[in-house]
């Protein structure tokens, strides 16, 4: 018997490279409407599963699947964002040499194809919508700047709202807080809860104040070694014997 | 924005004046030997800058644009020559040095009929569309191979380069009965009319001319609209535009061929200016070449690169006549020089004065920064 689908769905998942296991027997599952942040030490896997559900590379067994229906290990990059996976990188990762309003323009949903392309014109409810992600993401006074002069945590923010033109159903966010100050750091999660909801969220982090911030009540799950260590509540994994001795205990340690 | 759209227009069209009407005006009706006349030397040499100008245009869509260094577009602006050179080899009738139907290299290697391949460029459309086609197919089949096995960067290069040296040892070859080592020339009429007359050089020149501007608005078109930011997006971050669903390769794959088919028309229009086309047009020095005047004009830019041509070319008339031992060592030079201190291309030399200015002299009031469309505002 299949019980109600999950978004996401991984299971048994292994991929090594040159004979490092990056992800070892991985089982994993996400509901649709989650915001789920993925903690681990580094080199956990974080990265690779990430880089395994968008097509970067393809696992060496197992399974991963969208909505149930489609295997993600056997589609290209291109194919597994038309399905509404949609990725912030680590690094933020914007057109440096387009506008803040042309990387929202080349990331807005619609046809992918290069004659739509030739034939492409901006209708006014697409200007609208970008309009709106623009006050949603805090730049709408720097929507003709160009991106590559954009300030760290502005870049992150126009990244999060590229994904949000792409109407992606599932958003996953590499490290957000990364390189931020504290203000930007807060205001990433205010930005990030206020997606909730609407979109099924997925964000691997580091940093346990925004982890904190941003899982209040919700589930965490923690990786260790490329696989699942355990999973629940912030506070109750925070208090978990293993979690403590893989990765937390070695901040203390120190 | 509109301003500077309308700005270069009018540059366009006072240029398009000048060069397509006024030069060979005087050209026809200036007798020579007065100040005013415009030989049909200069003529025919601008025709040739300009069909290298098209060539260079081709050039700036792939690799100013989209970032793609290939190194093969001197094979596209060539098998365009030949195209056109086979229906011109056929025009020369009994003319030849054989007086016979055929080509003088096909008696020469002894062929007594018309290869079935040839026949059917006695037709000029005919050969008009194979300057089209034959690199359209070309670009396209090697092209889908190459941006499908995902050949990036410095790989792309030196297997566009394979391609063109590969392309160039066959058409050496004799058995492959396109001229091999001498190519075509000694071309006779075209459309019935003498080719080496002054008046269908005019001809030919202003024809160049005017594909040249069609050609130039065309790209200009192309890479204003989505597809042009996505071909920038290309060049600058390639993950990212595949993470946004694009499939990068088929807009690569379409540059591609675009460029291939402008090269290849470029080469169309040189043929008959020239008067030859061999294998020697077709290597992979021949490309670099078209590389450096799209860096010197400015890569990026499309008026650059046509600029660079033009520039470049005249340098090496000047150069290979007065300092012939020295003009590749100029052209290094040159290239260097550009790369190191002005990377804009010679199109960038106007805001670099204009802000070198304004930071000398500070008294100025009219150089504000926000004029120049490339330099980030901080």
């Amino acid at each position: 018997m299949k019980q109600r689908p999950f978004l996401l769905s991984a299971e048994g998942v292994n991929k090594s490279f040159d004979g490092f296991k990056a992800i070892r027997d991985l089982n994993f599952h996400l509901e649709d409407g989650e915001l789920r942040t993925v903690i681990g030490p580094n080199g956990a896997g974080k990265t690779t599963f990430l880089d395994l559900i968008t097509g970067r590379t393809q696992p060496d067994s197992g399974r991963i699947e969208f909505e149930g229906l489609h295997n993600l290990g056997t589609l290209s990059e291109h194919a597994i964002y038309r399905l509404g996976i949609g990725r912030k990188f680590q690094t933020p990762t914007v057109y440096a040499d387009h506008t803040v309003f042309e990387n929202l323009v080349l990331s807005l949903s619609g046809s992918r194809g290069v004659f739509a392309a030739l034939f492409f014109k901006l209708k006014s409810e697409q200007k609208d919508r970008i309009h709106e992600i623009l006050e949603t993401i805090n730049l709408s006074t720097h929507a003709q700047r160009k991106a590559g002069t954009l300030a760290h945590g502005q870049k992150q923010w126009l990244e999060i709202g590229m994904l949000l033109a792409q109407e992606a159903k599932l958003l996953l966010i590499d490290e957000p807080a990364a390189g931020m100050t504290d203000e930007e750091t807060a205001r990433t999660g205010e930005l990030l809860l206020s997606l909730a909801g609407k979109h099924t969220i997925m964000v691997i982090e580091h940093d346990m104040v925004f982890v904190r911030q941003i899982s209040k009540g919700r589930k965490v799950s923690v990786l260790h070694q490329g696989s699942l260590l355990c999973e629940g509540p912030v506070d109750q994994v925070q208090s978990d014997e293993r979690v403590i001795e893989v990765y937390l205990g070695r901040k203390h340690a120190r | 924005m509109n301003s500077n759209n309308r700005r270069e227009l009018t540059a366009i069209c006072i240029l398009a004046a000048v060069m397509l009407g006024v030069m060979p005006a005087l050209n026809a009706w200036i007798p020579e030997g007065q100040w005013l006349h415009v030989s049909n030397f200069t003529i025919n040499v601008w025709g040739k800058y300009l069909a290298y100008g098209i060539l260079a245009i081709s050039v700036d869509l792939l690799w100013g644009f989209t970032g793609l260094l290939s190194l093969g577009q001197a094979l596209f602006f060539s098998l365009g020559g030949y195209m056109l050179g086979m229906h011109l080899m056929l025009m020369i009738g009994k003319l030849g040095q054989y007086k016979s139907e055929l080509p003088d290299f096909m008696v020469f290697l002894g062929h007594t009929f018309l290869p079935s391949f040839w026949q059917p460029f006695r037709s000029l459309a005919f050969a008009a569309l194979m300057v089209v086609l034959v690199p359209a197919v070309i670009g396209k089949l090697f092209g889908y191979l190459a941006f499908r096995s995902r050949i990036k960067g410095v790989y792309f290069s030196i297997l566009t380069q394979a391609l063109t040296y590969g392309a160039s040892l066959m058409f050496f070859r004799n058995d492959m009965l396109m001229g091999g080592n001498n190519g075509f020339t000694d071309f006779k009429t075209i459309l019935g009319a003498d080719i080496r007359s002054p008046g269908t050089q005019r001809a030919l020149y202003i024809v160049t001319g005017l594909t040249l501007i069609a050609i130039y608005l065309g790209c200009r078109w192309l890479t204003r609209t989505k597809f042009g930011l996505i071909q920038r997006a290309i060049r600058d971050s390639e993950t990212r535009v595949l993470f946004s669903g694009y499939a990068a390769a088929n807009y690569k794959l379409f540059v591609f061929v675009v460029s291939a088919v402008i090269a290849a028309i470029g080469g169309a229009l040189y043929v008959p200016q020239v008067g030859i086309i061999n294998p020697s047009e077709m290597t992979p020095d021949k490309s670099l070449e078209a590389v450096v005047w799209v860096a010197v004009g400015g890569r990026g830019t499309l008026a650059g690169p046509v600029l660079g041509a033009v520039v470049v070319n005249a340098l090496k008339s000047w150069a290979t006549r007065a300092i012939p031992d020295l003009w590749l060592i100029l052209l290094g030079g040159l290239f260097l020089l550009i790369v190191l201190f002005l990377p804009g291309g010679l199109v960038s030399l106007p805001n670099k004065l204009r802000e070198l200015r304004s930071r000398l002299g500070k008294k100025s009031p009219d150089t504000t920064p926000t004029a120049v469309p490339n330099a980030s505002a901080s």
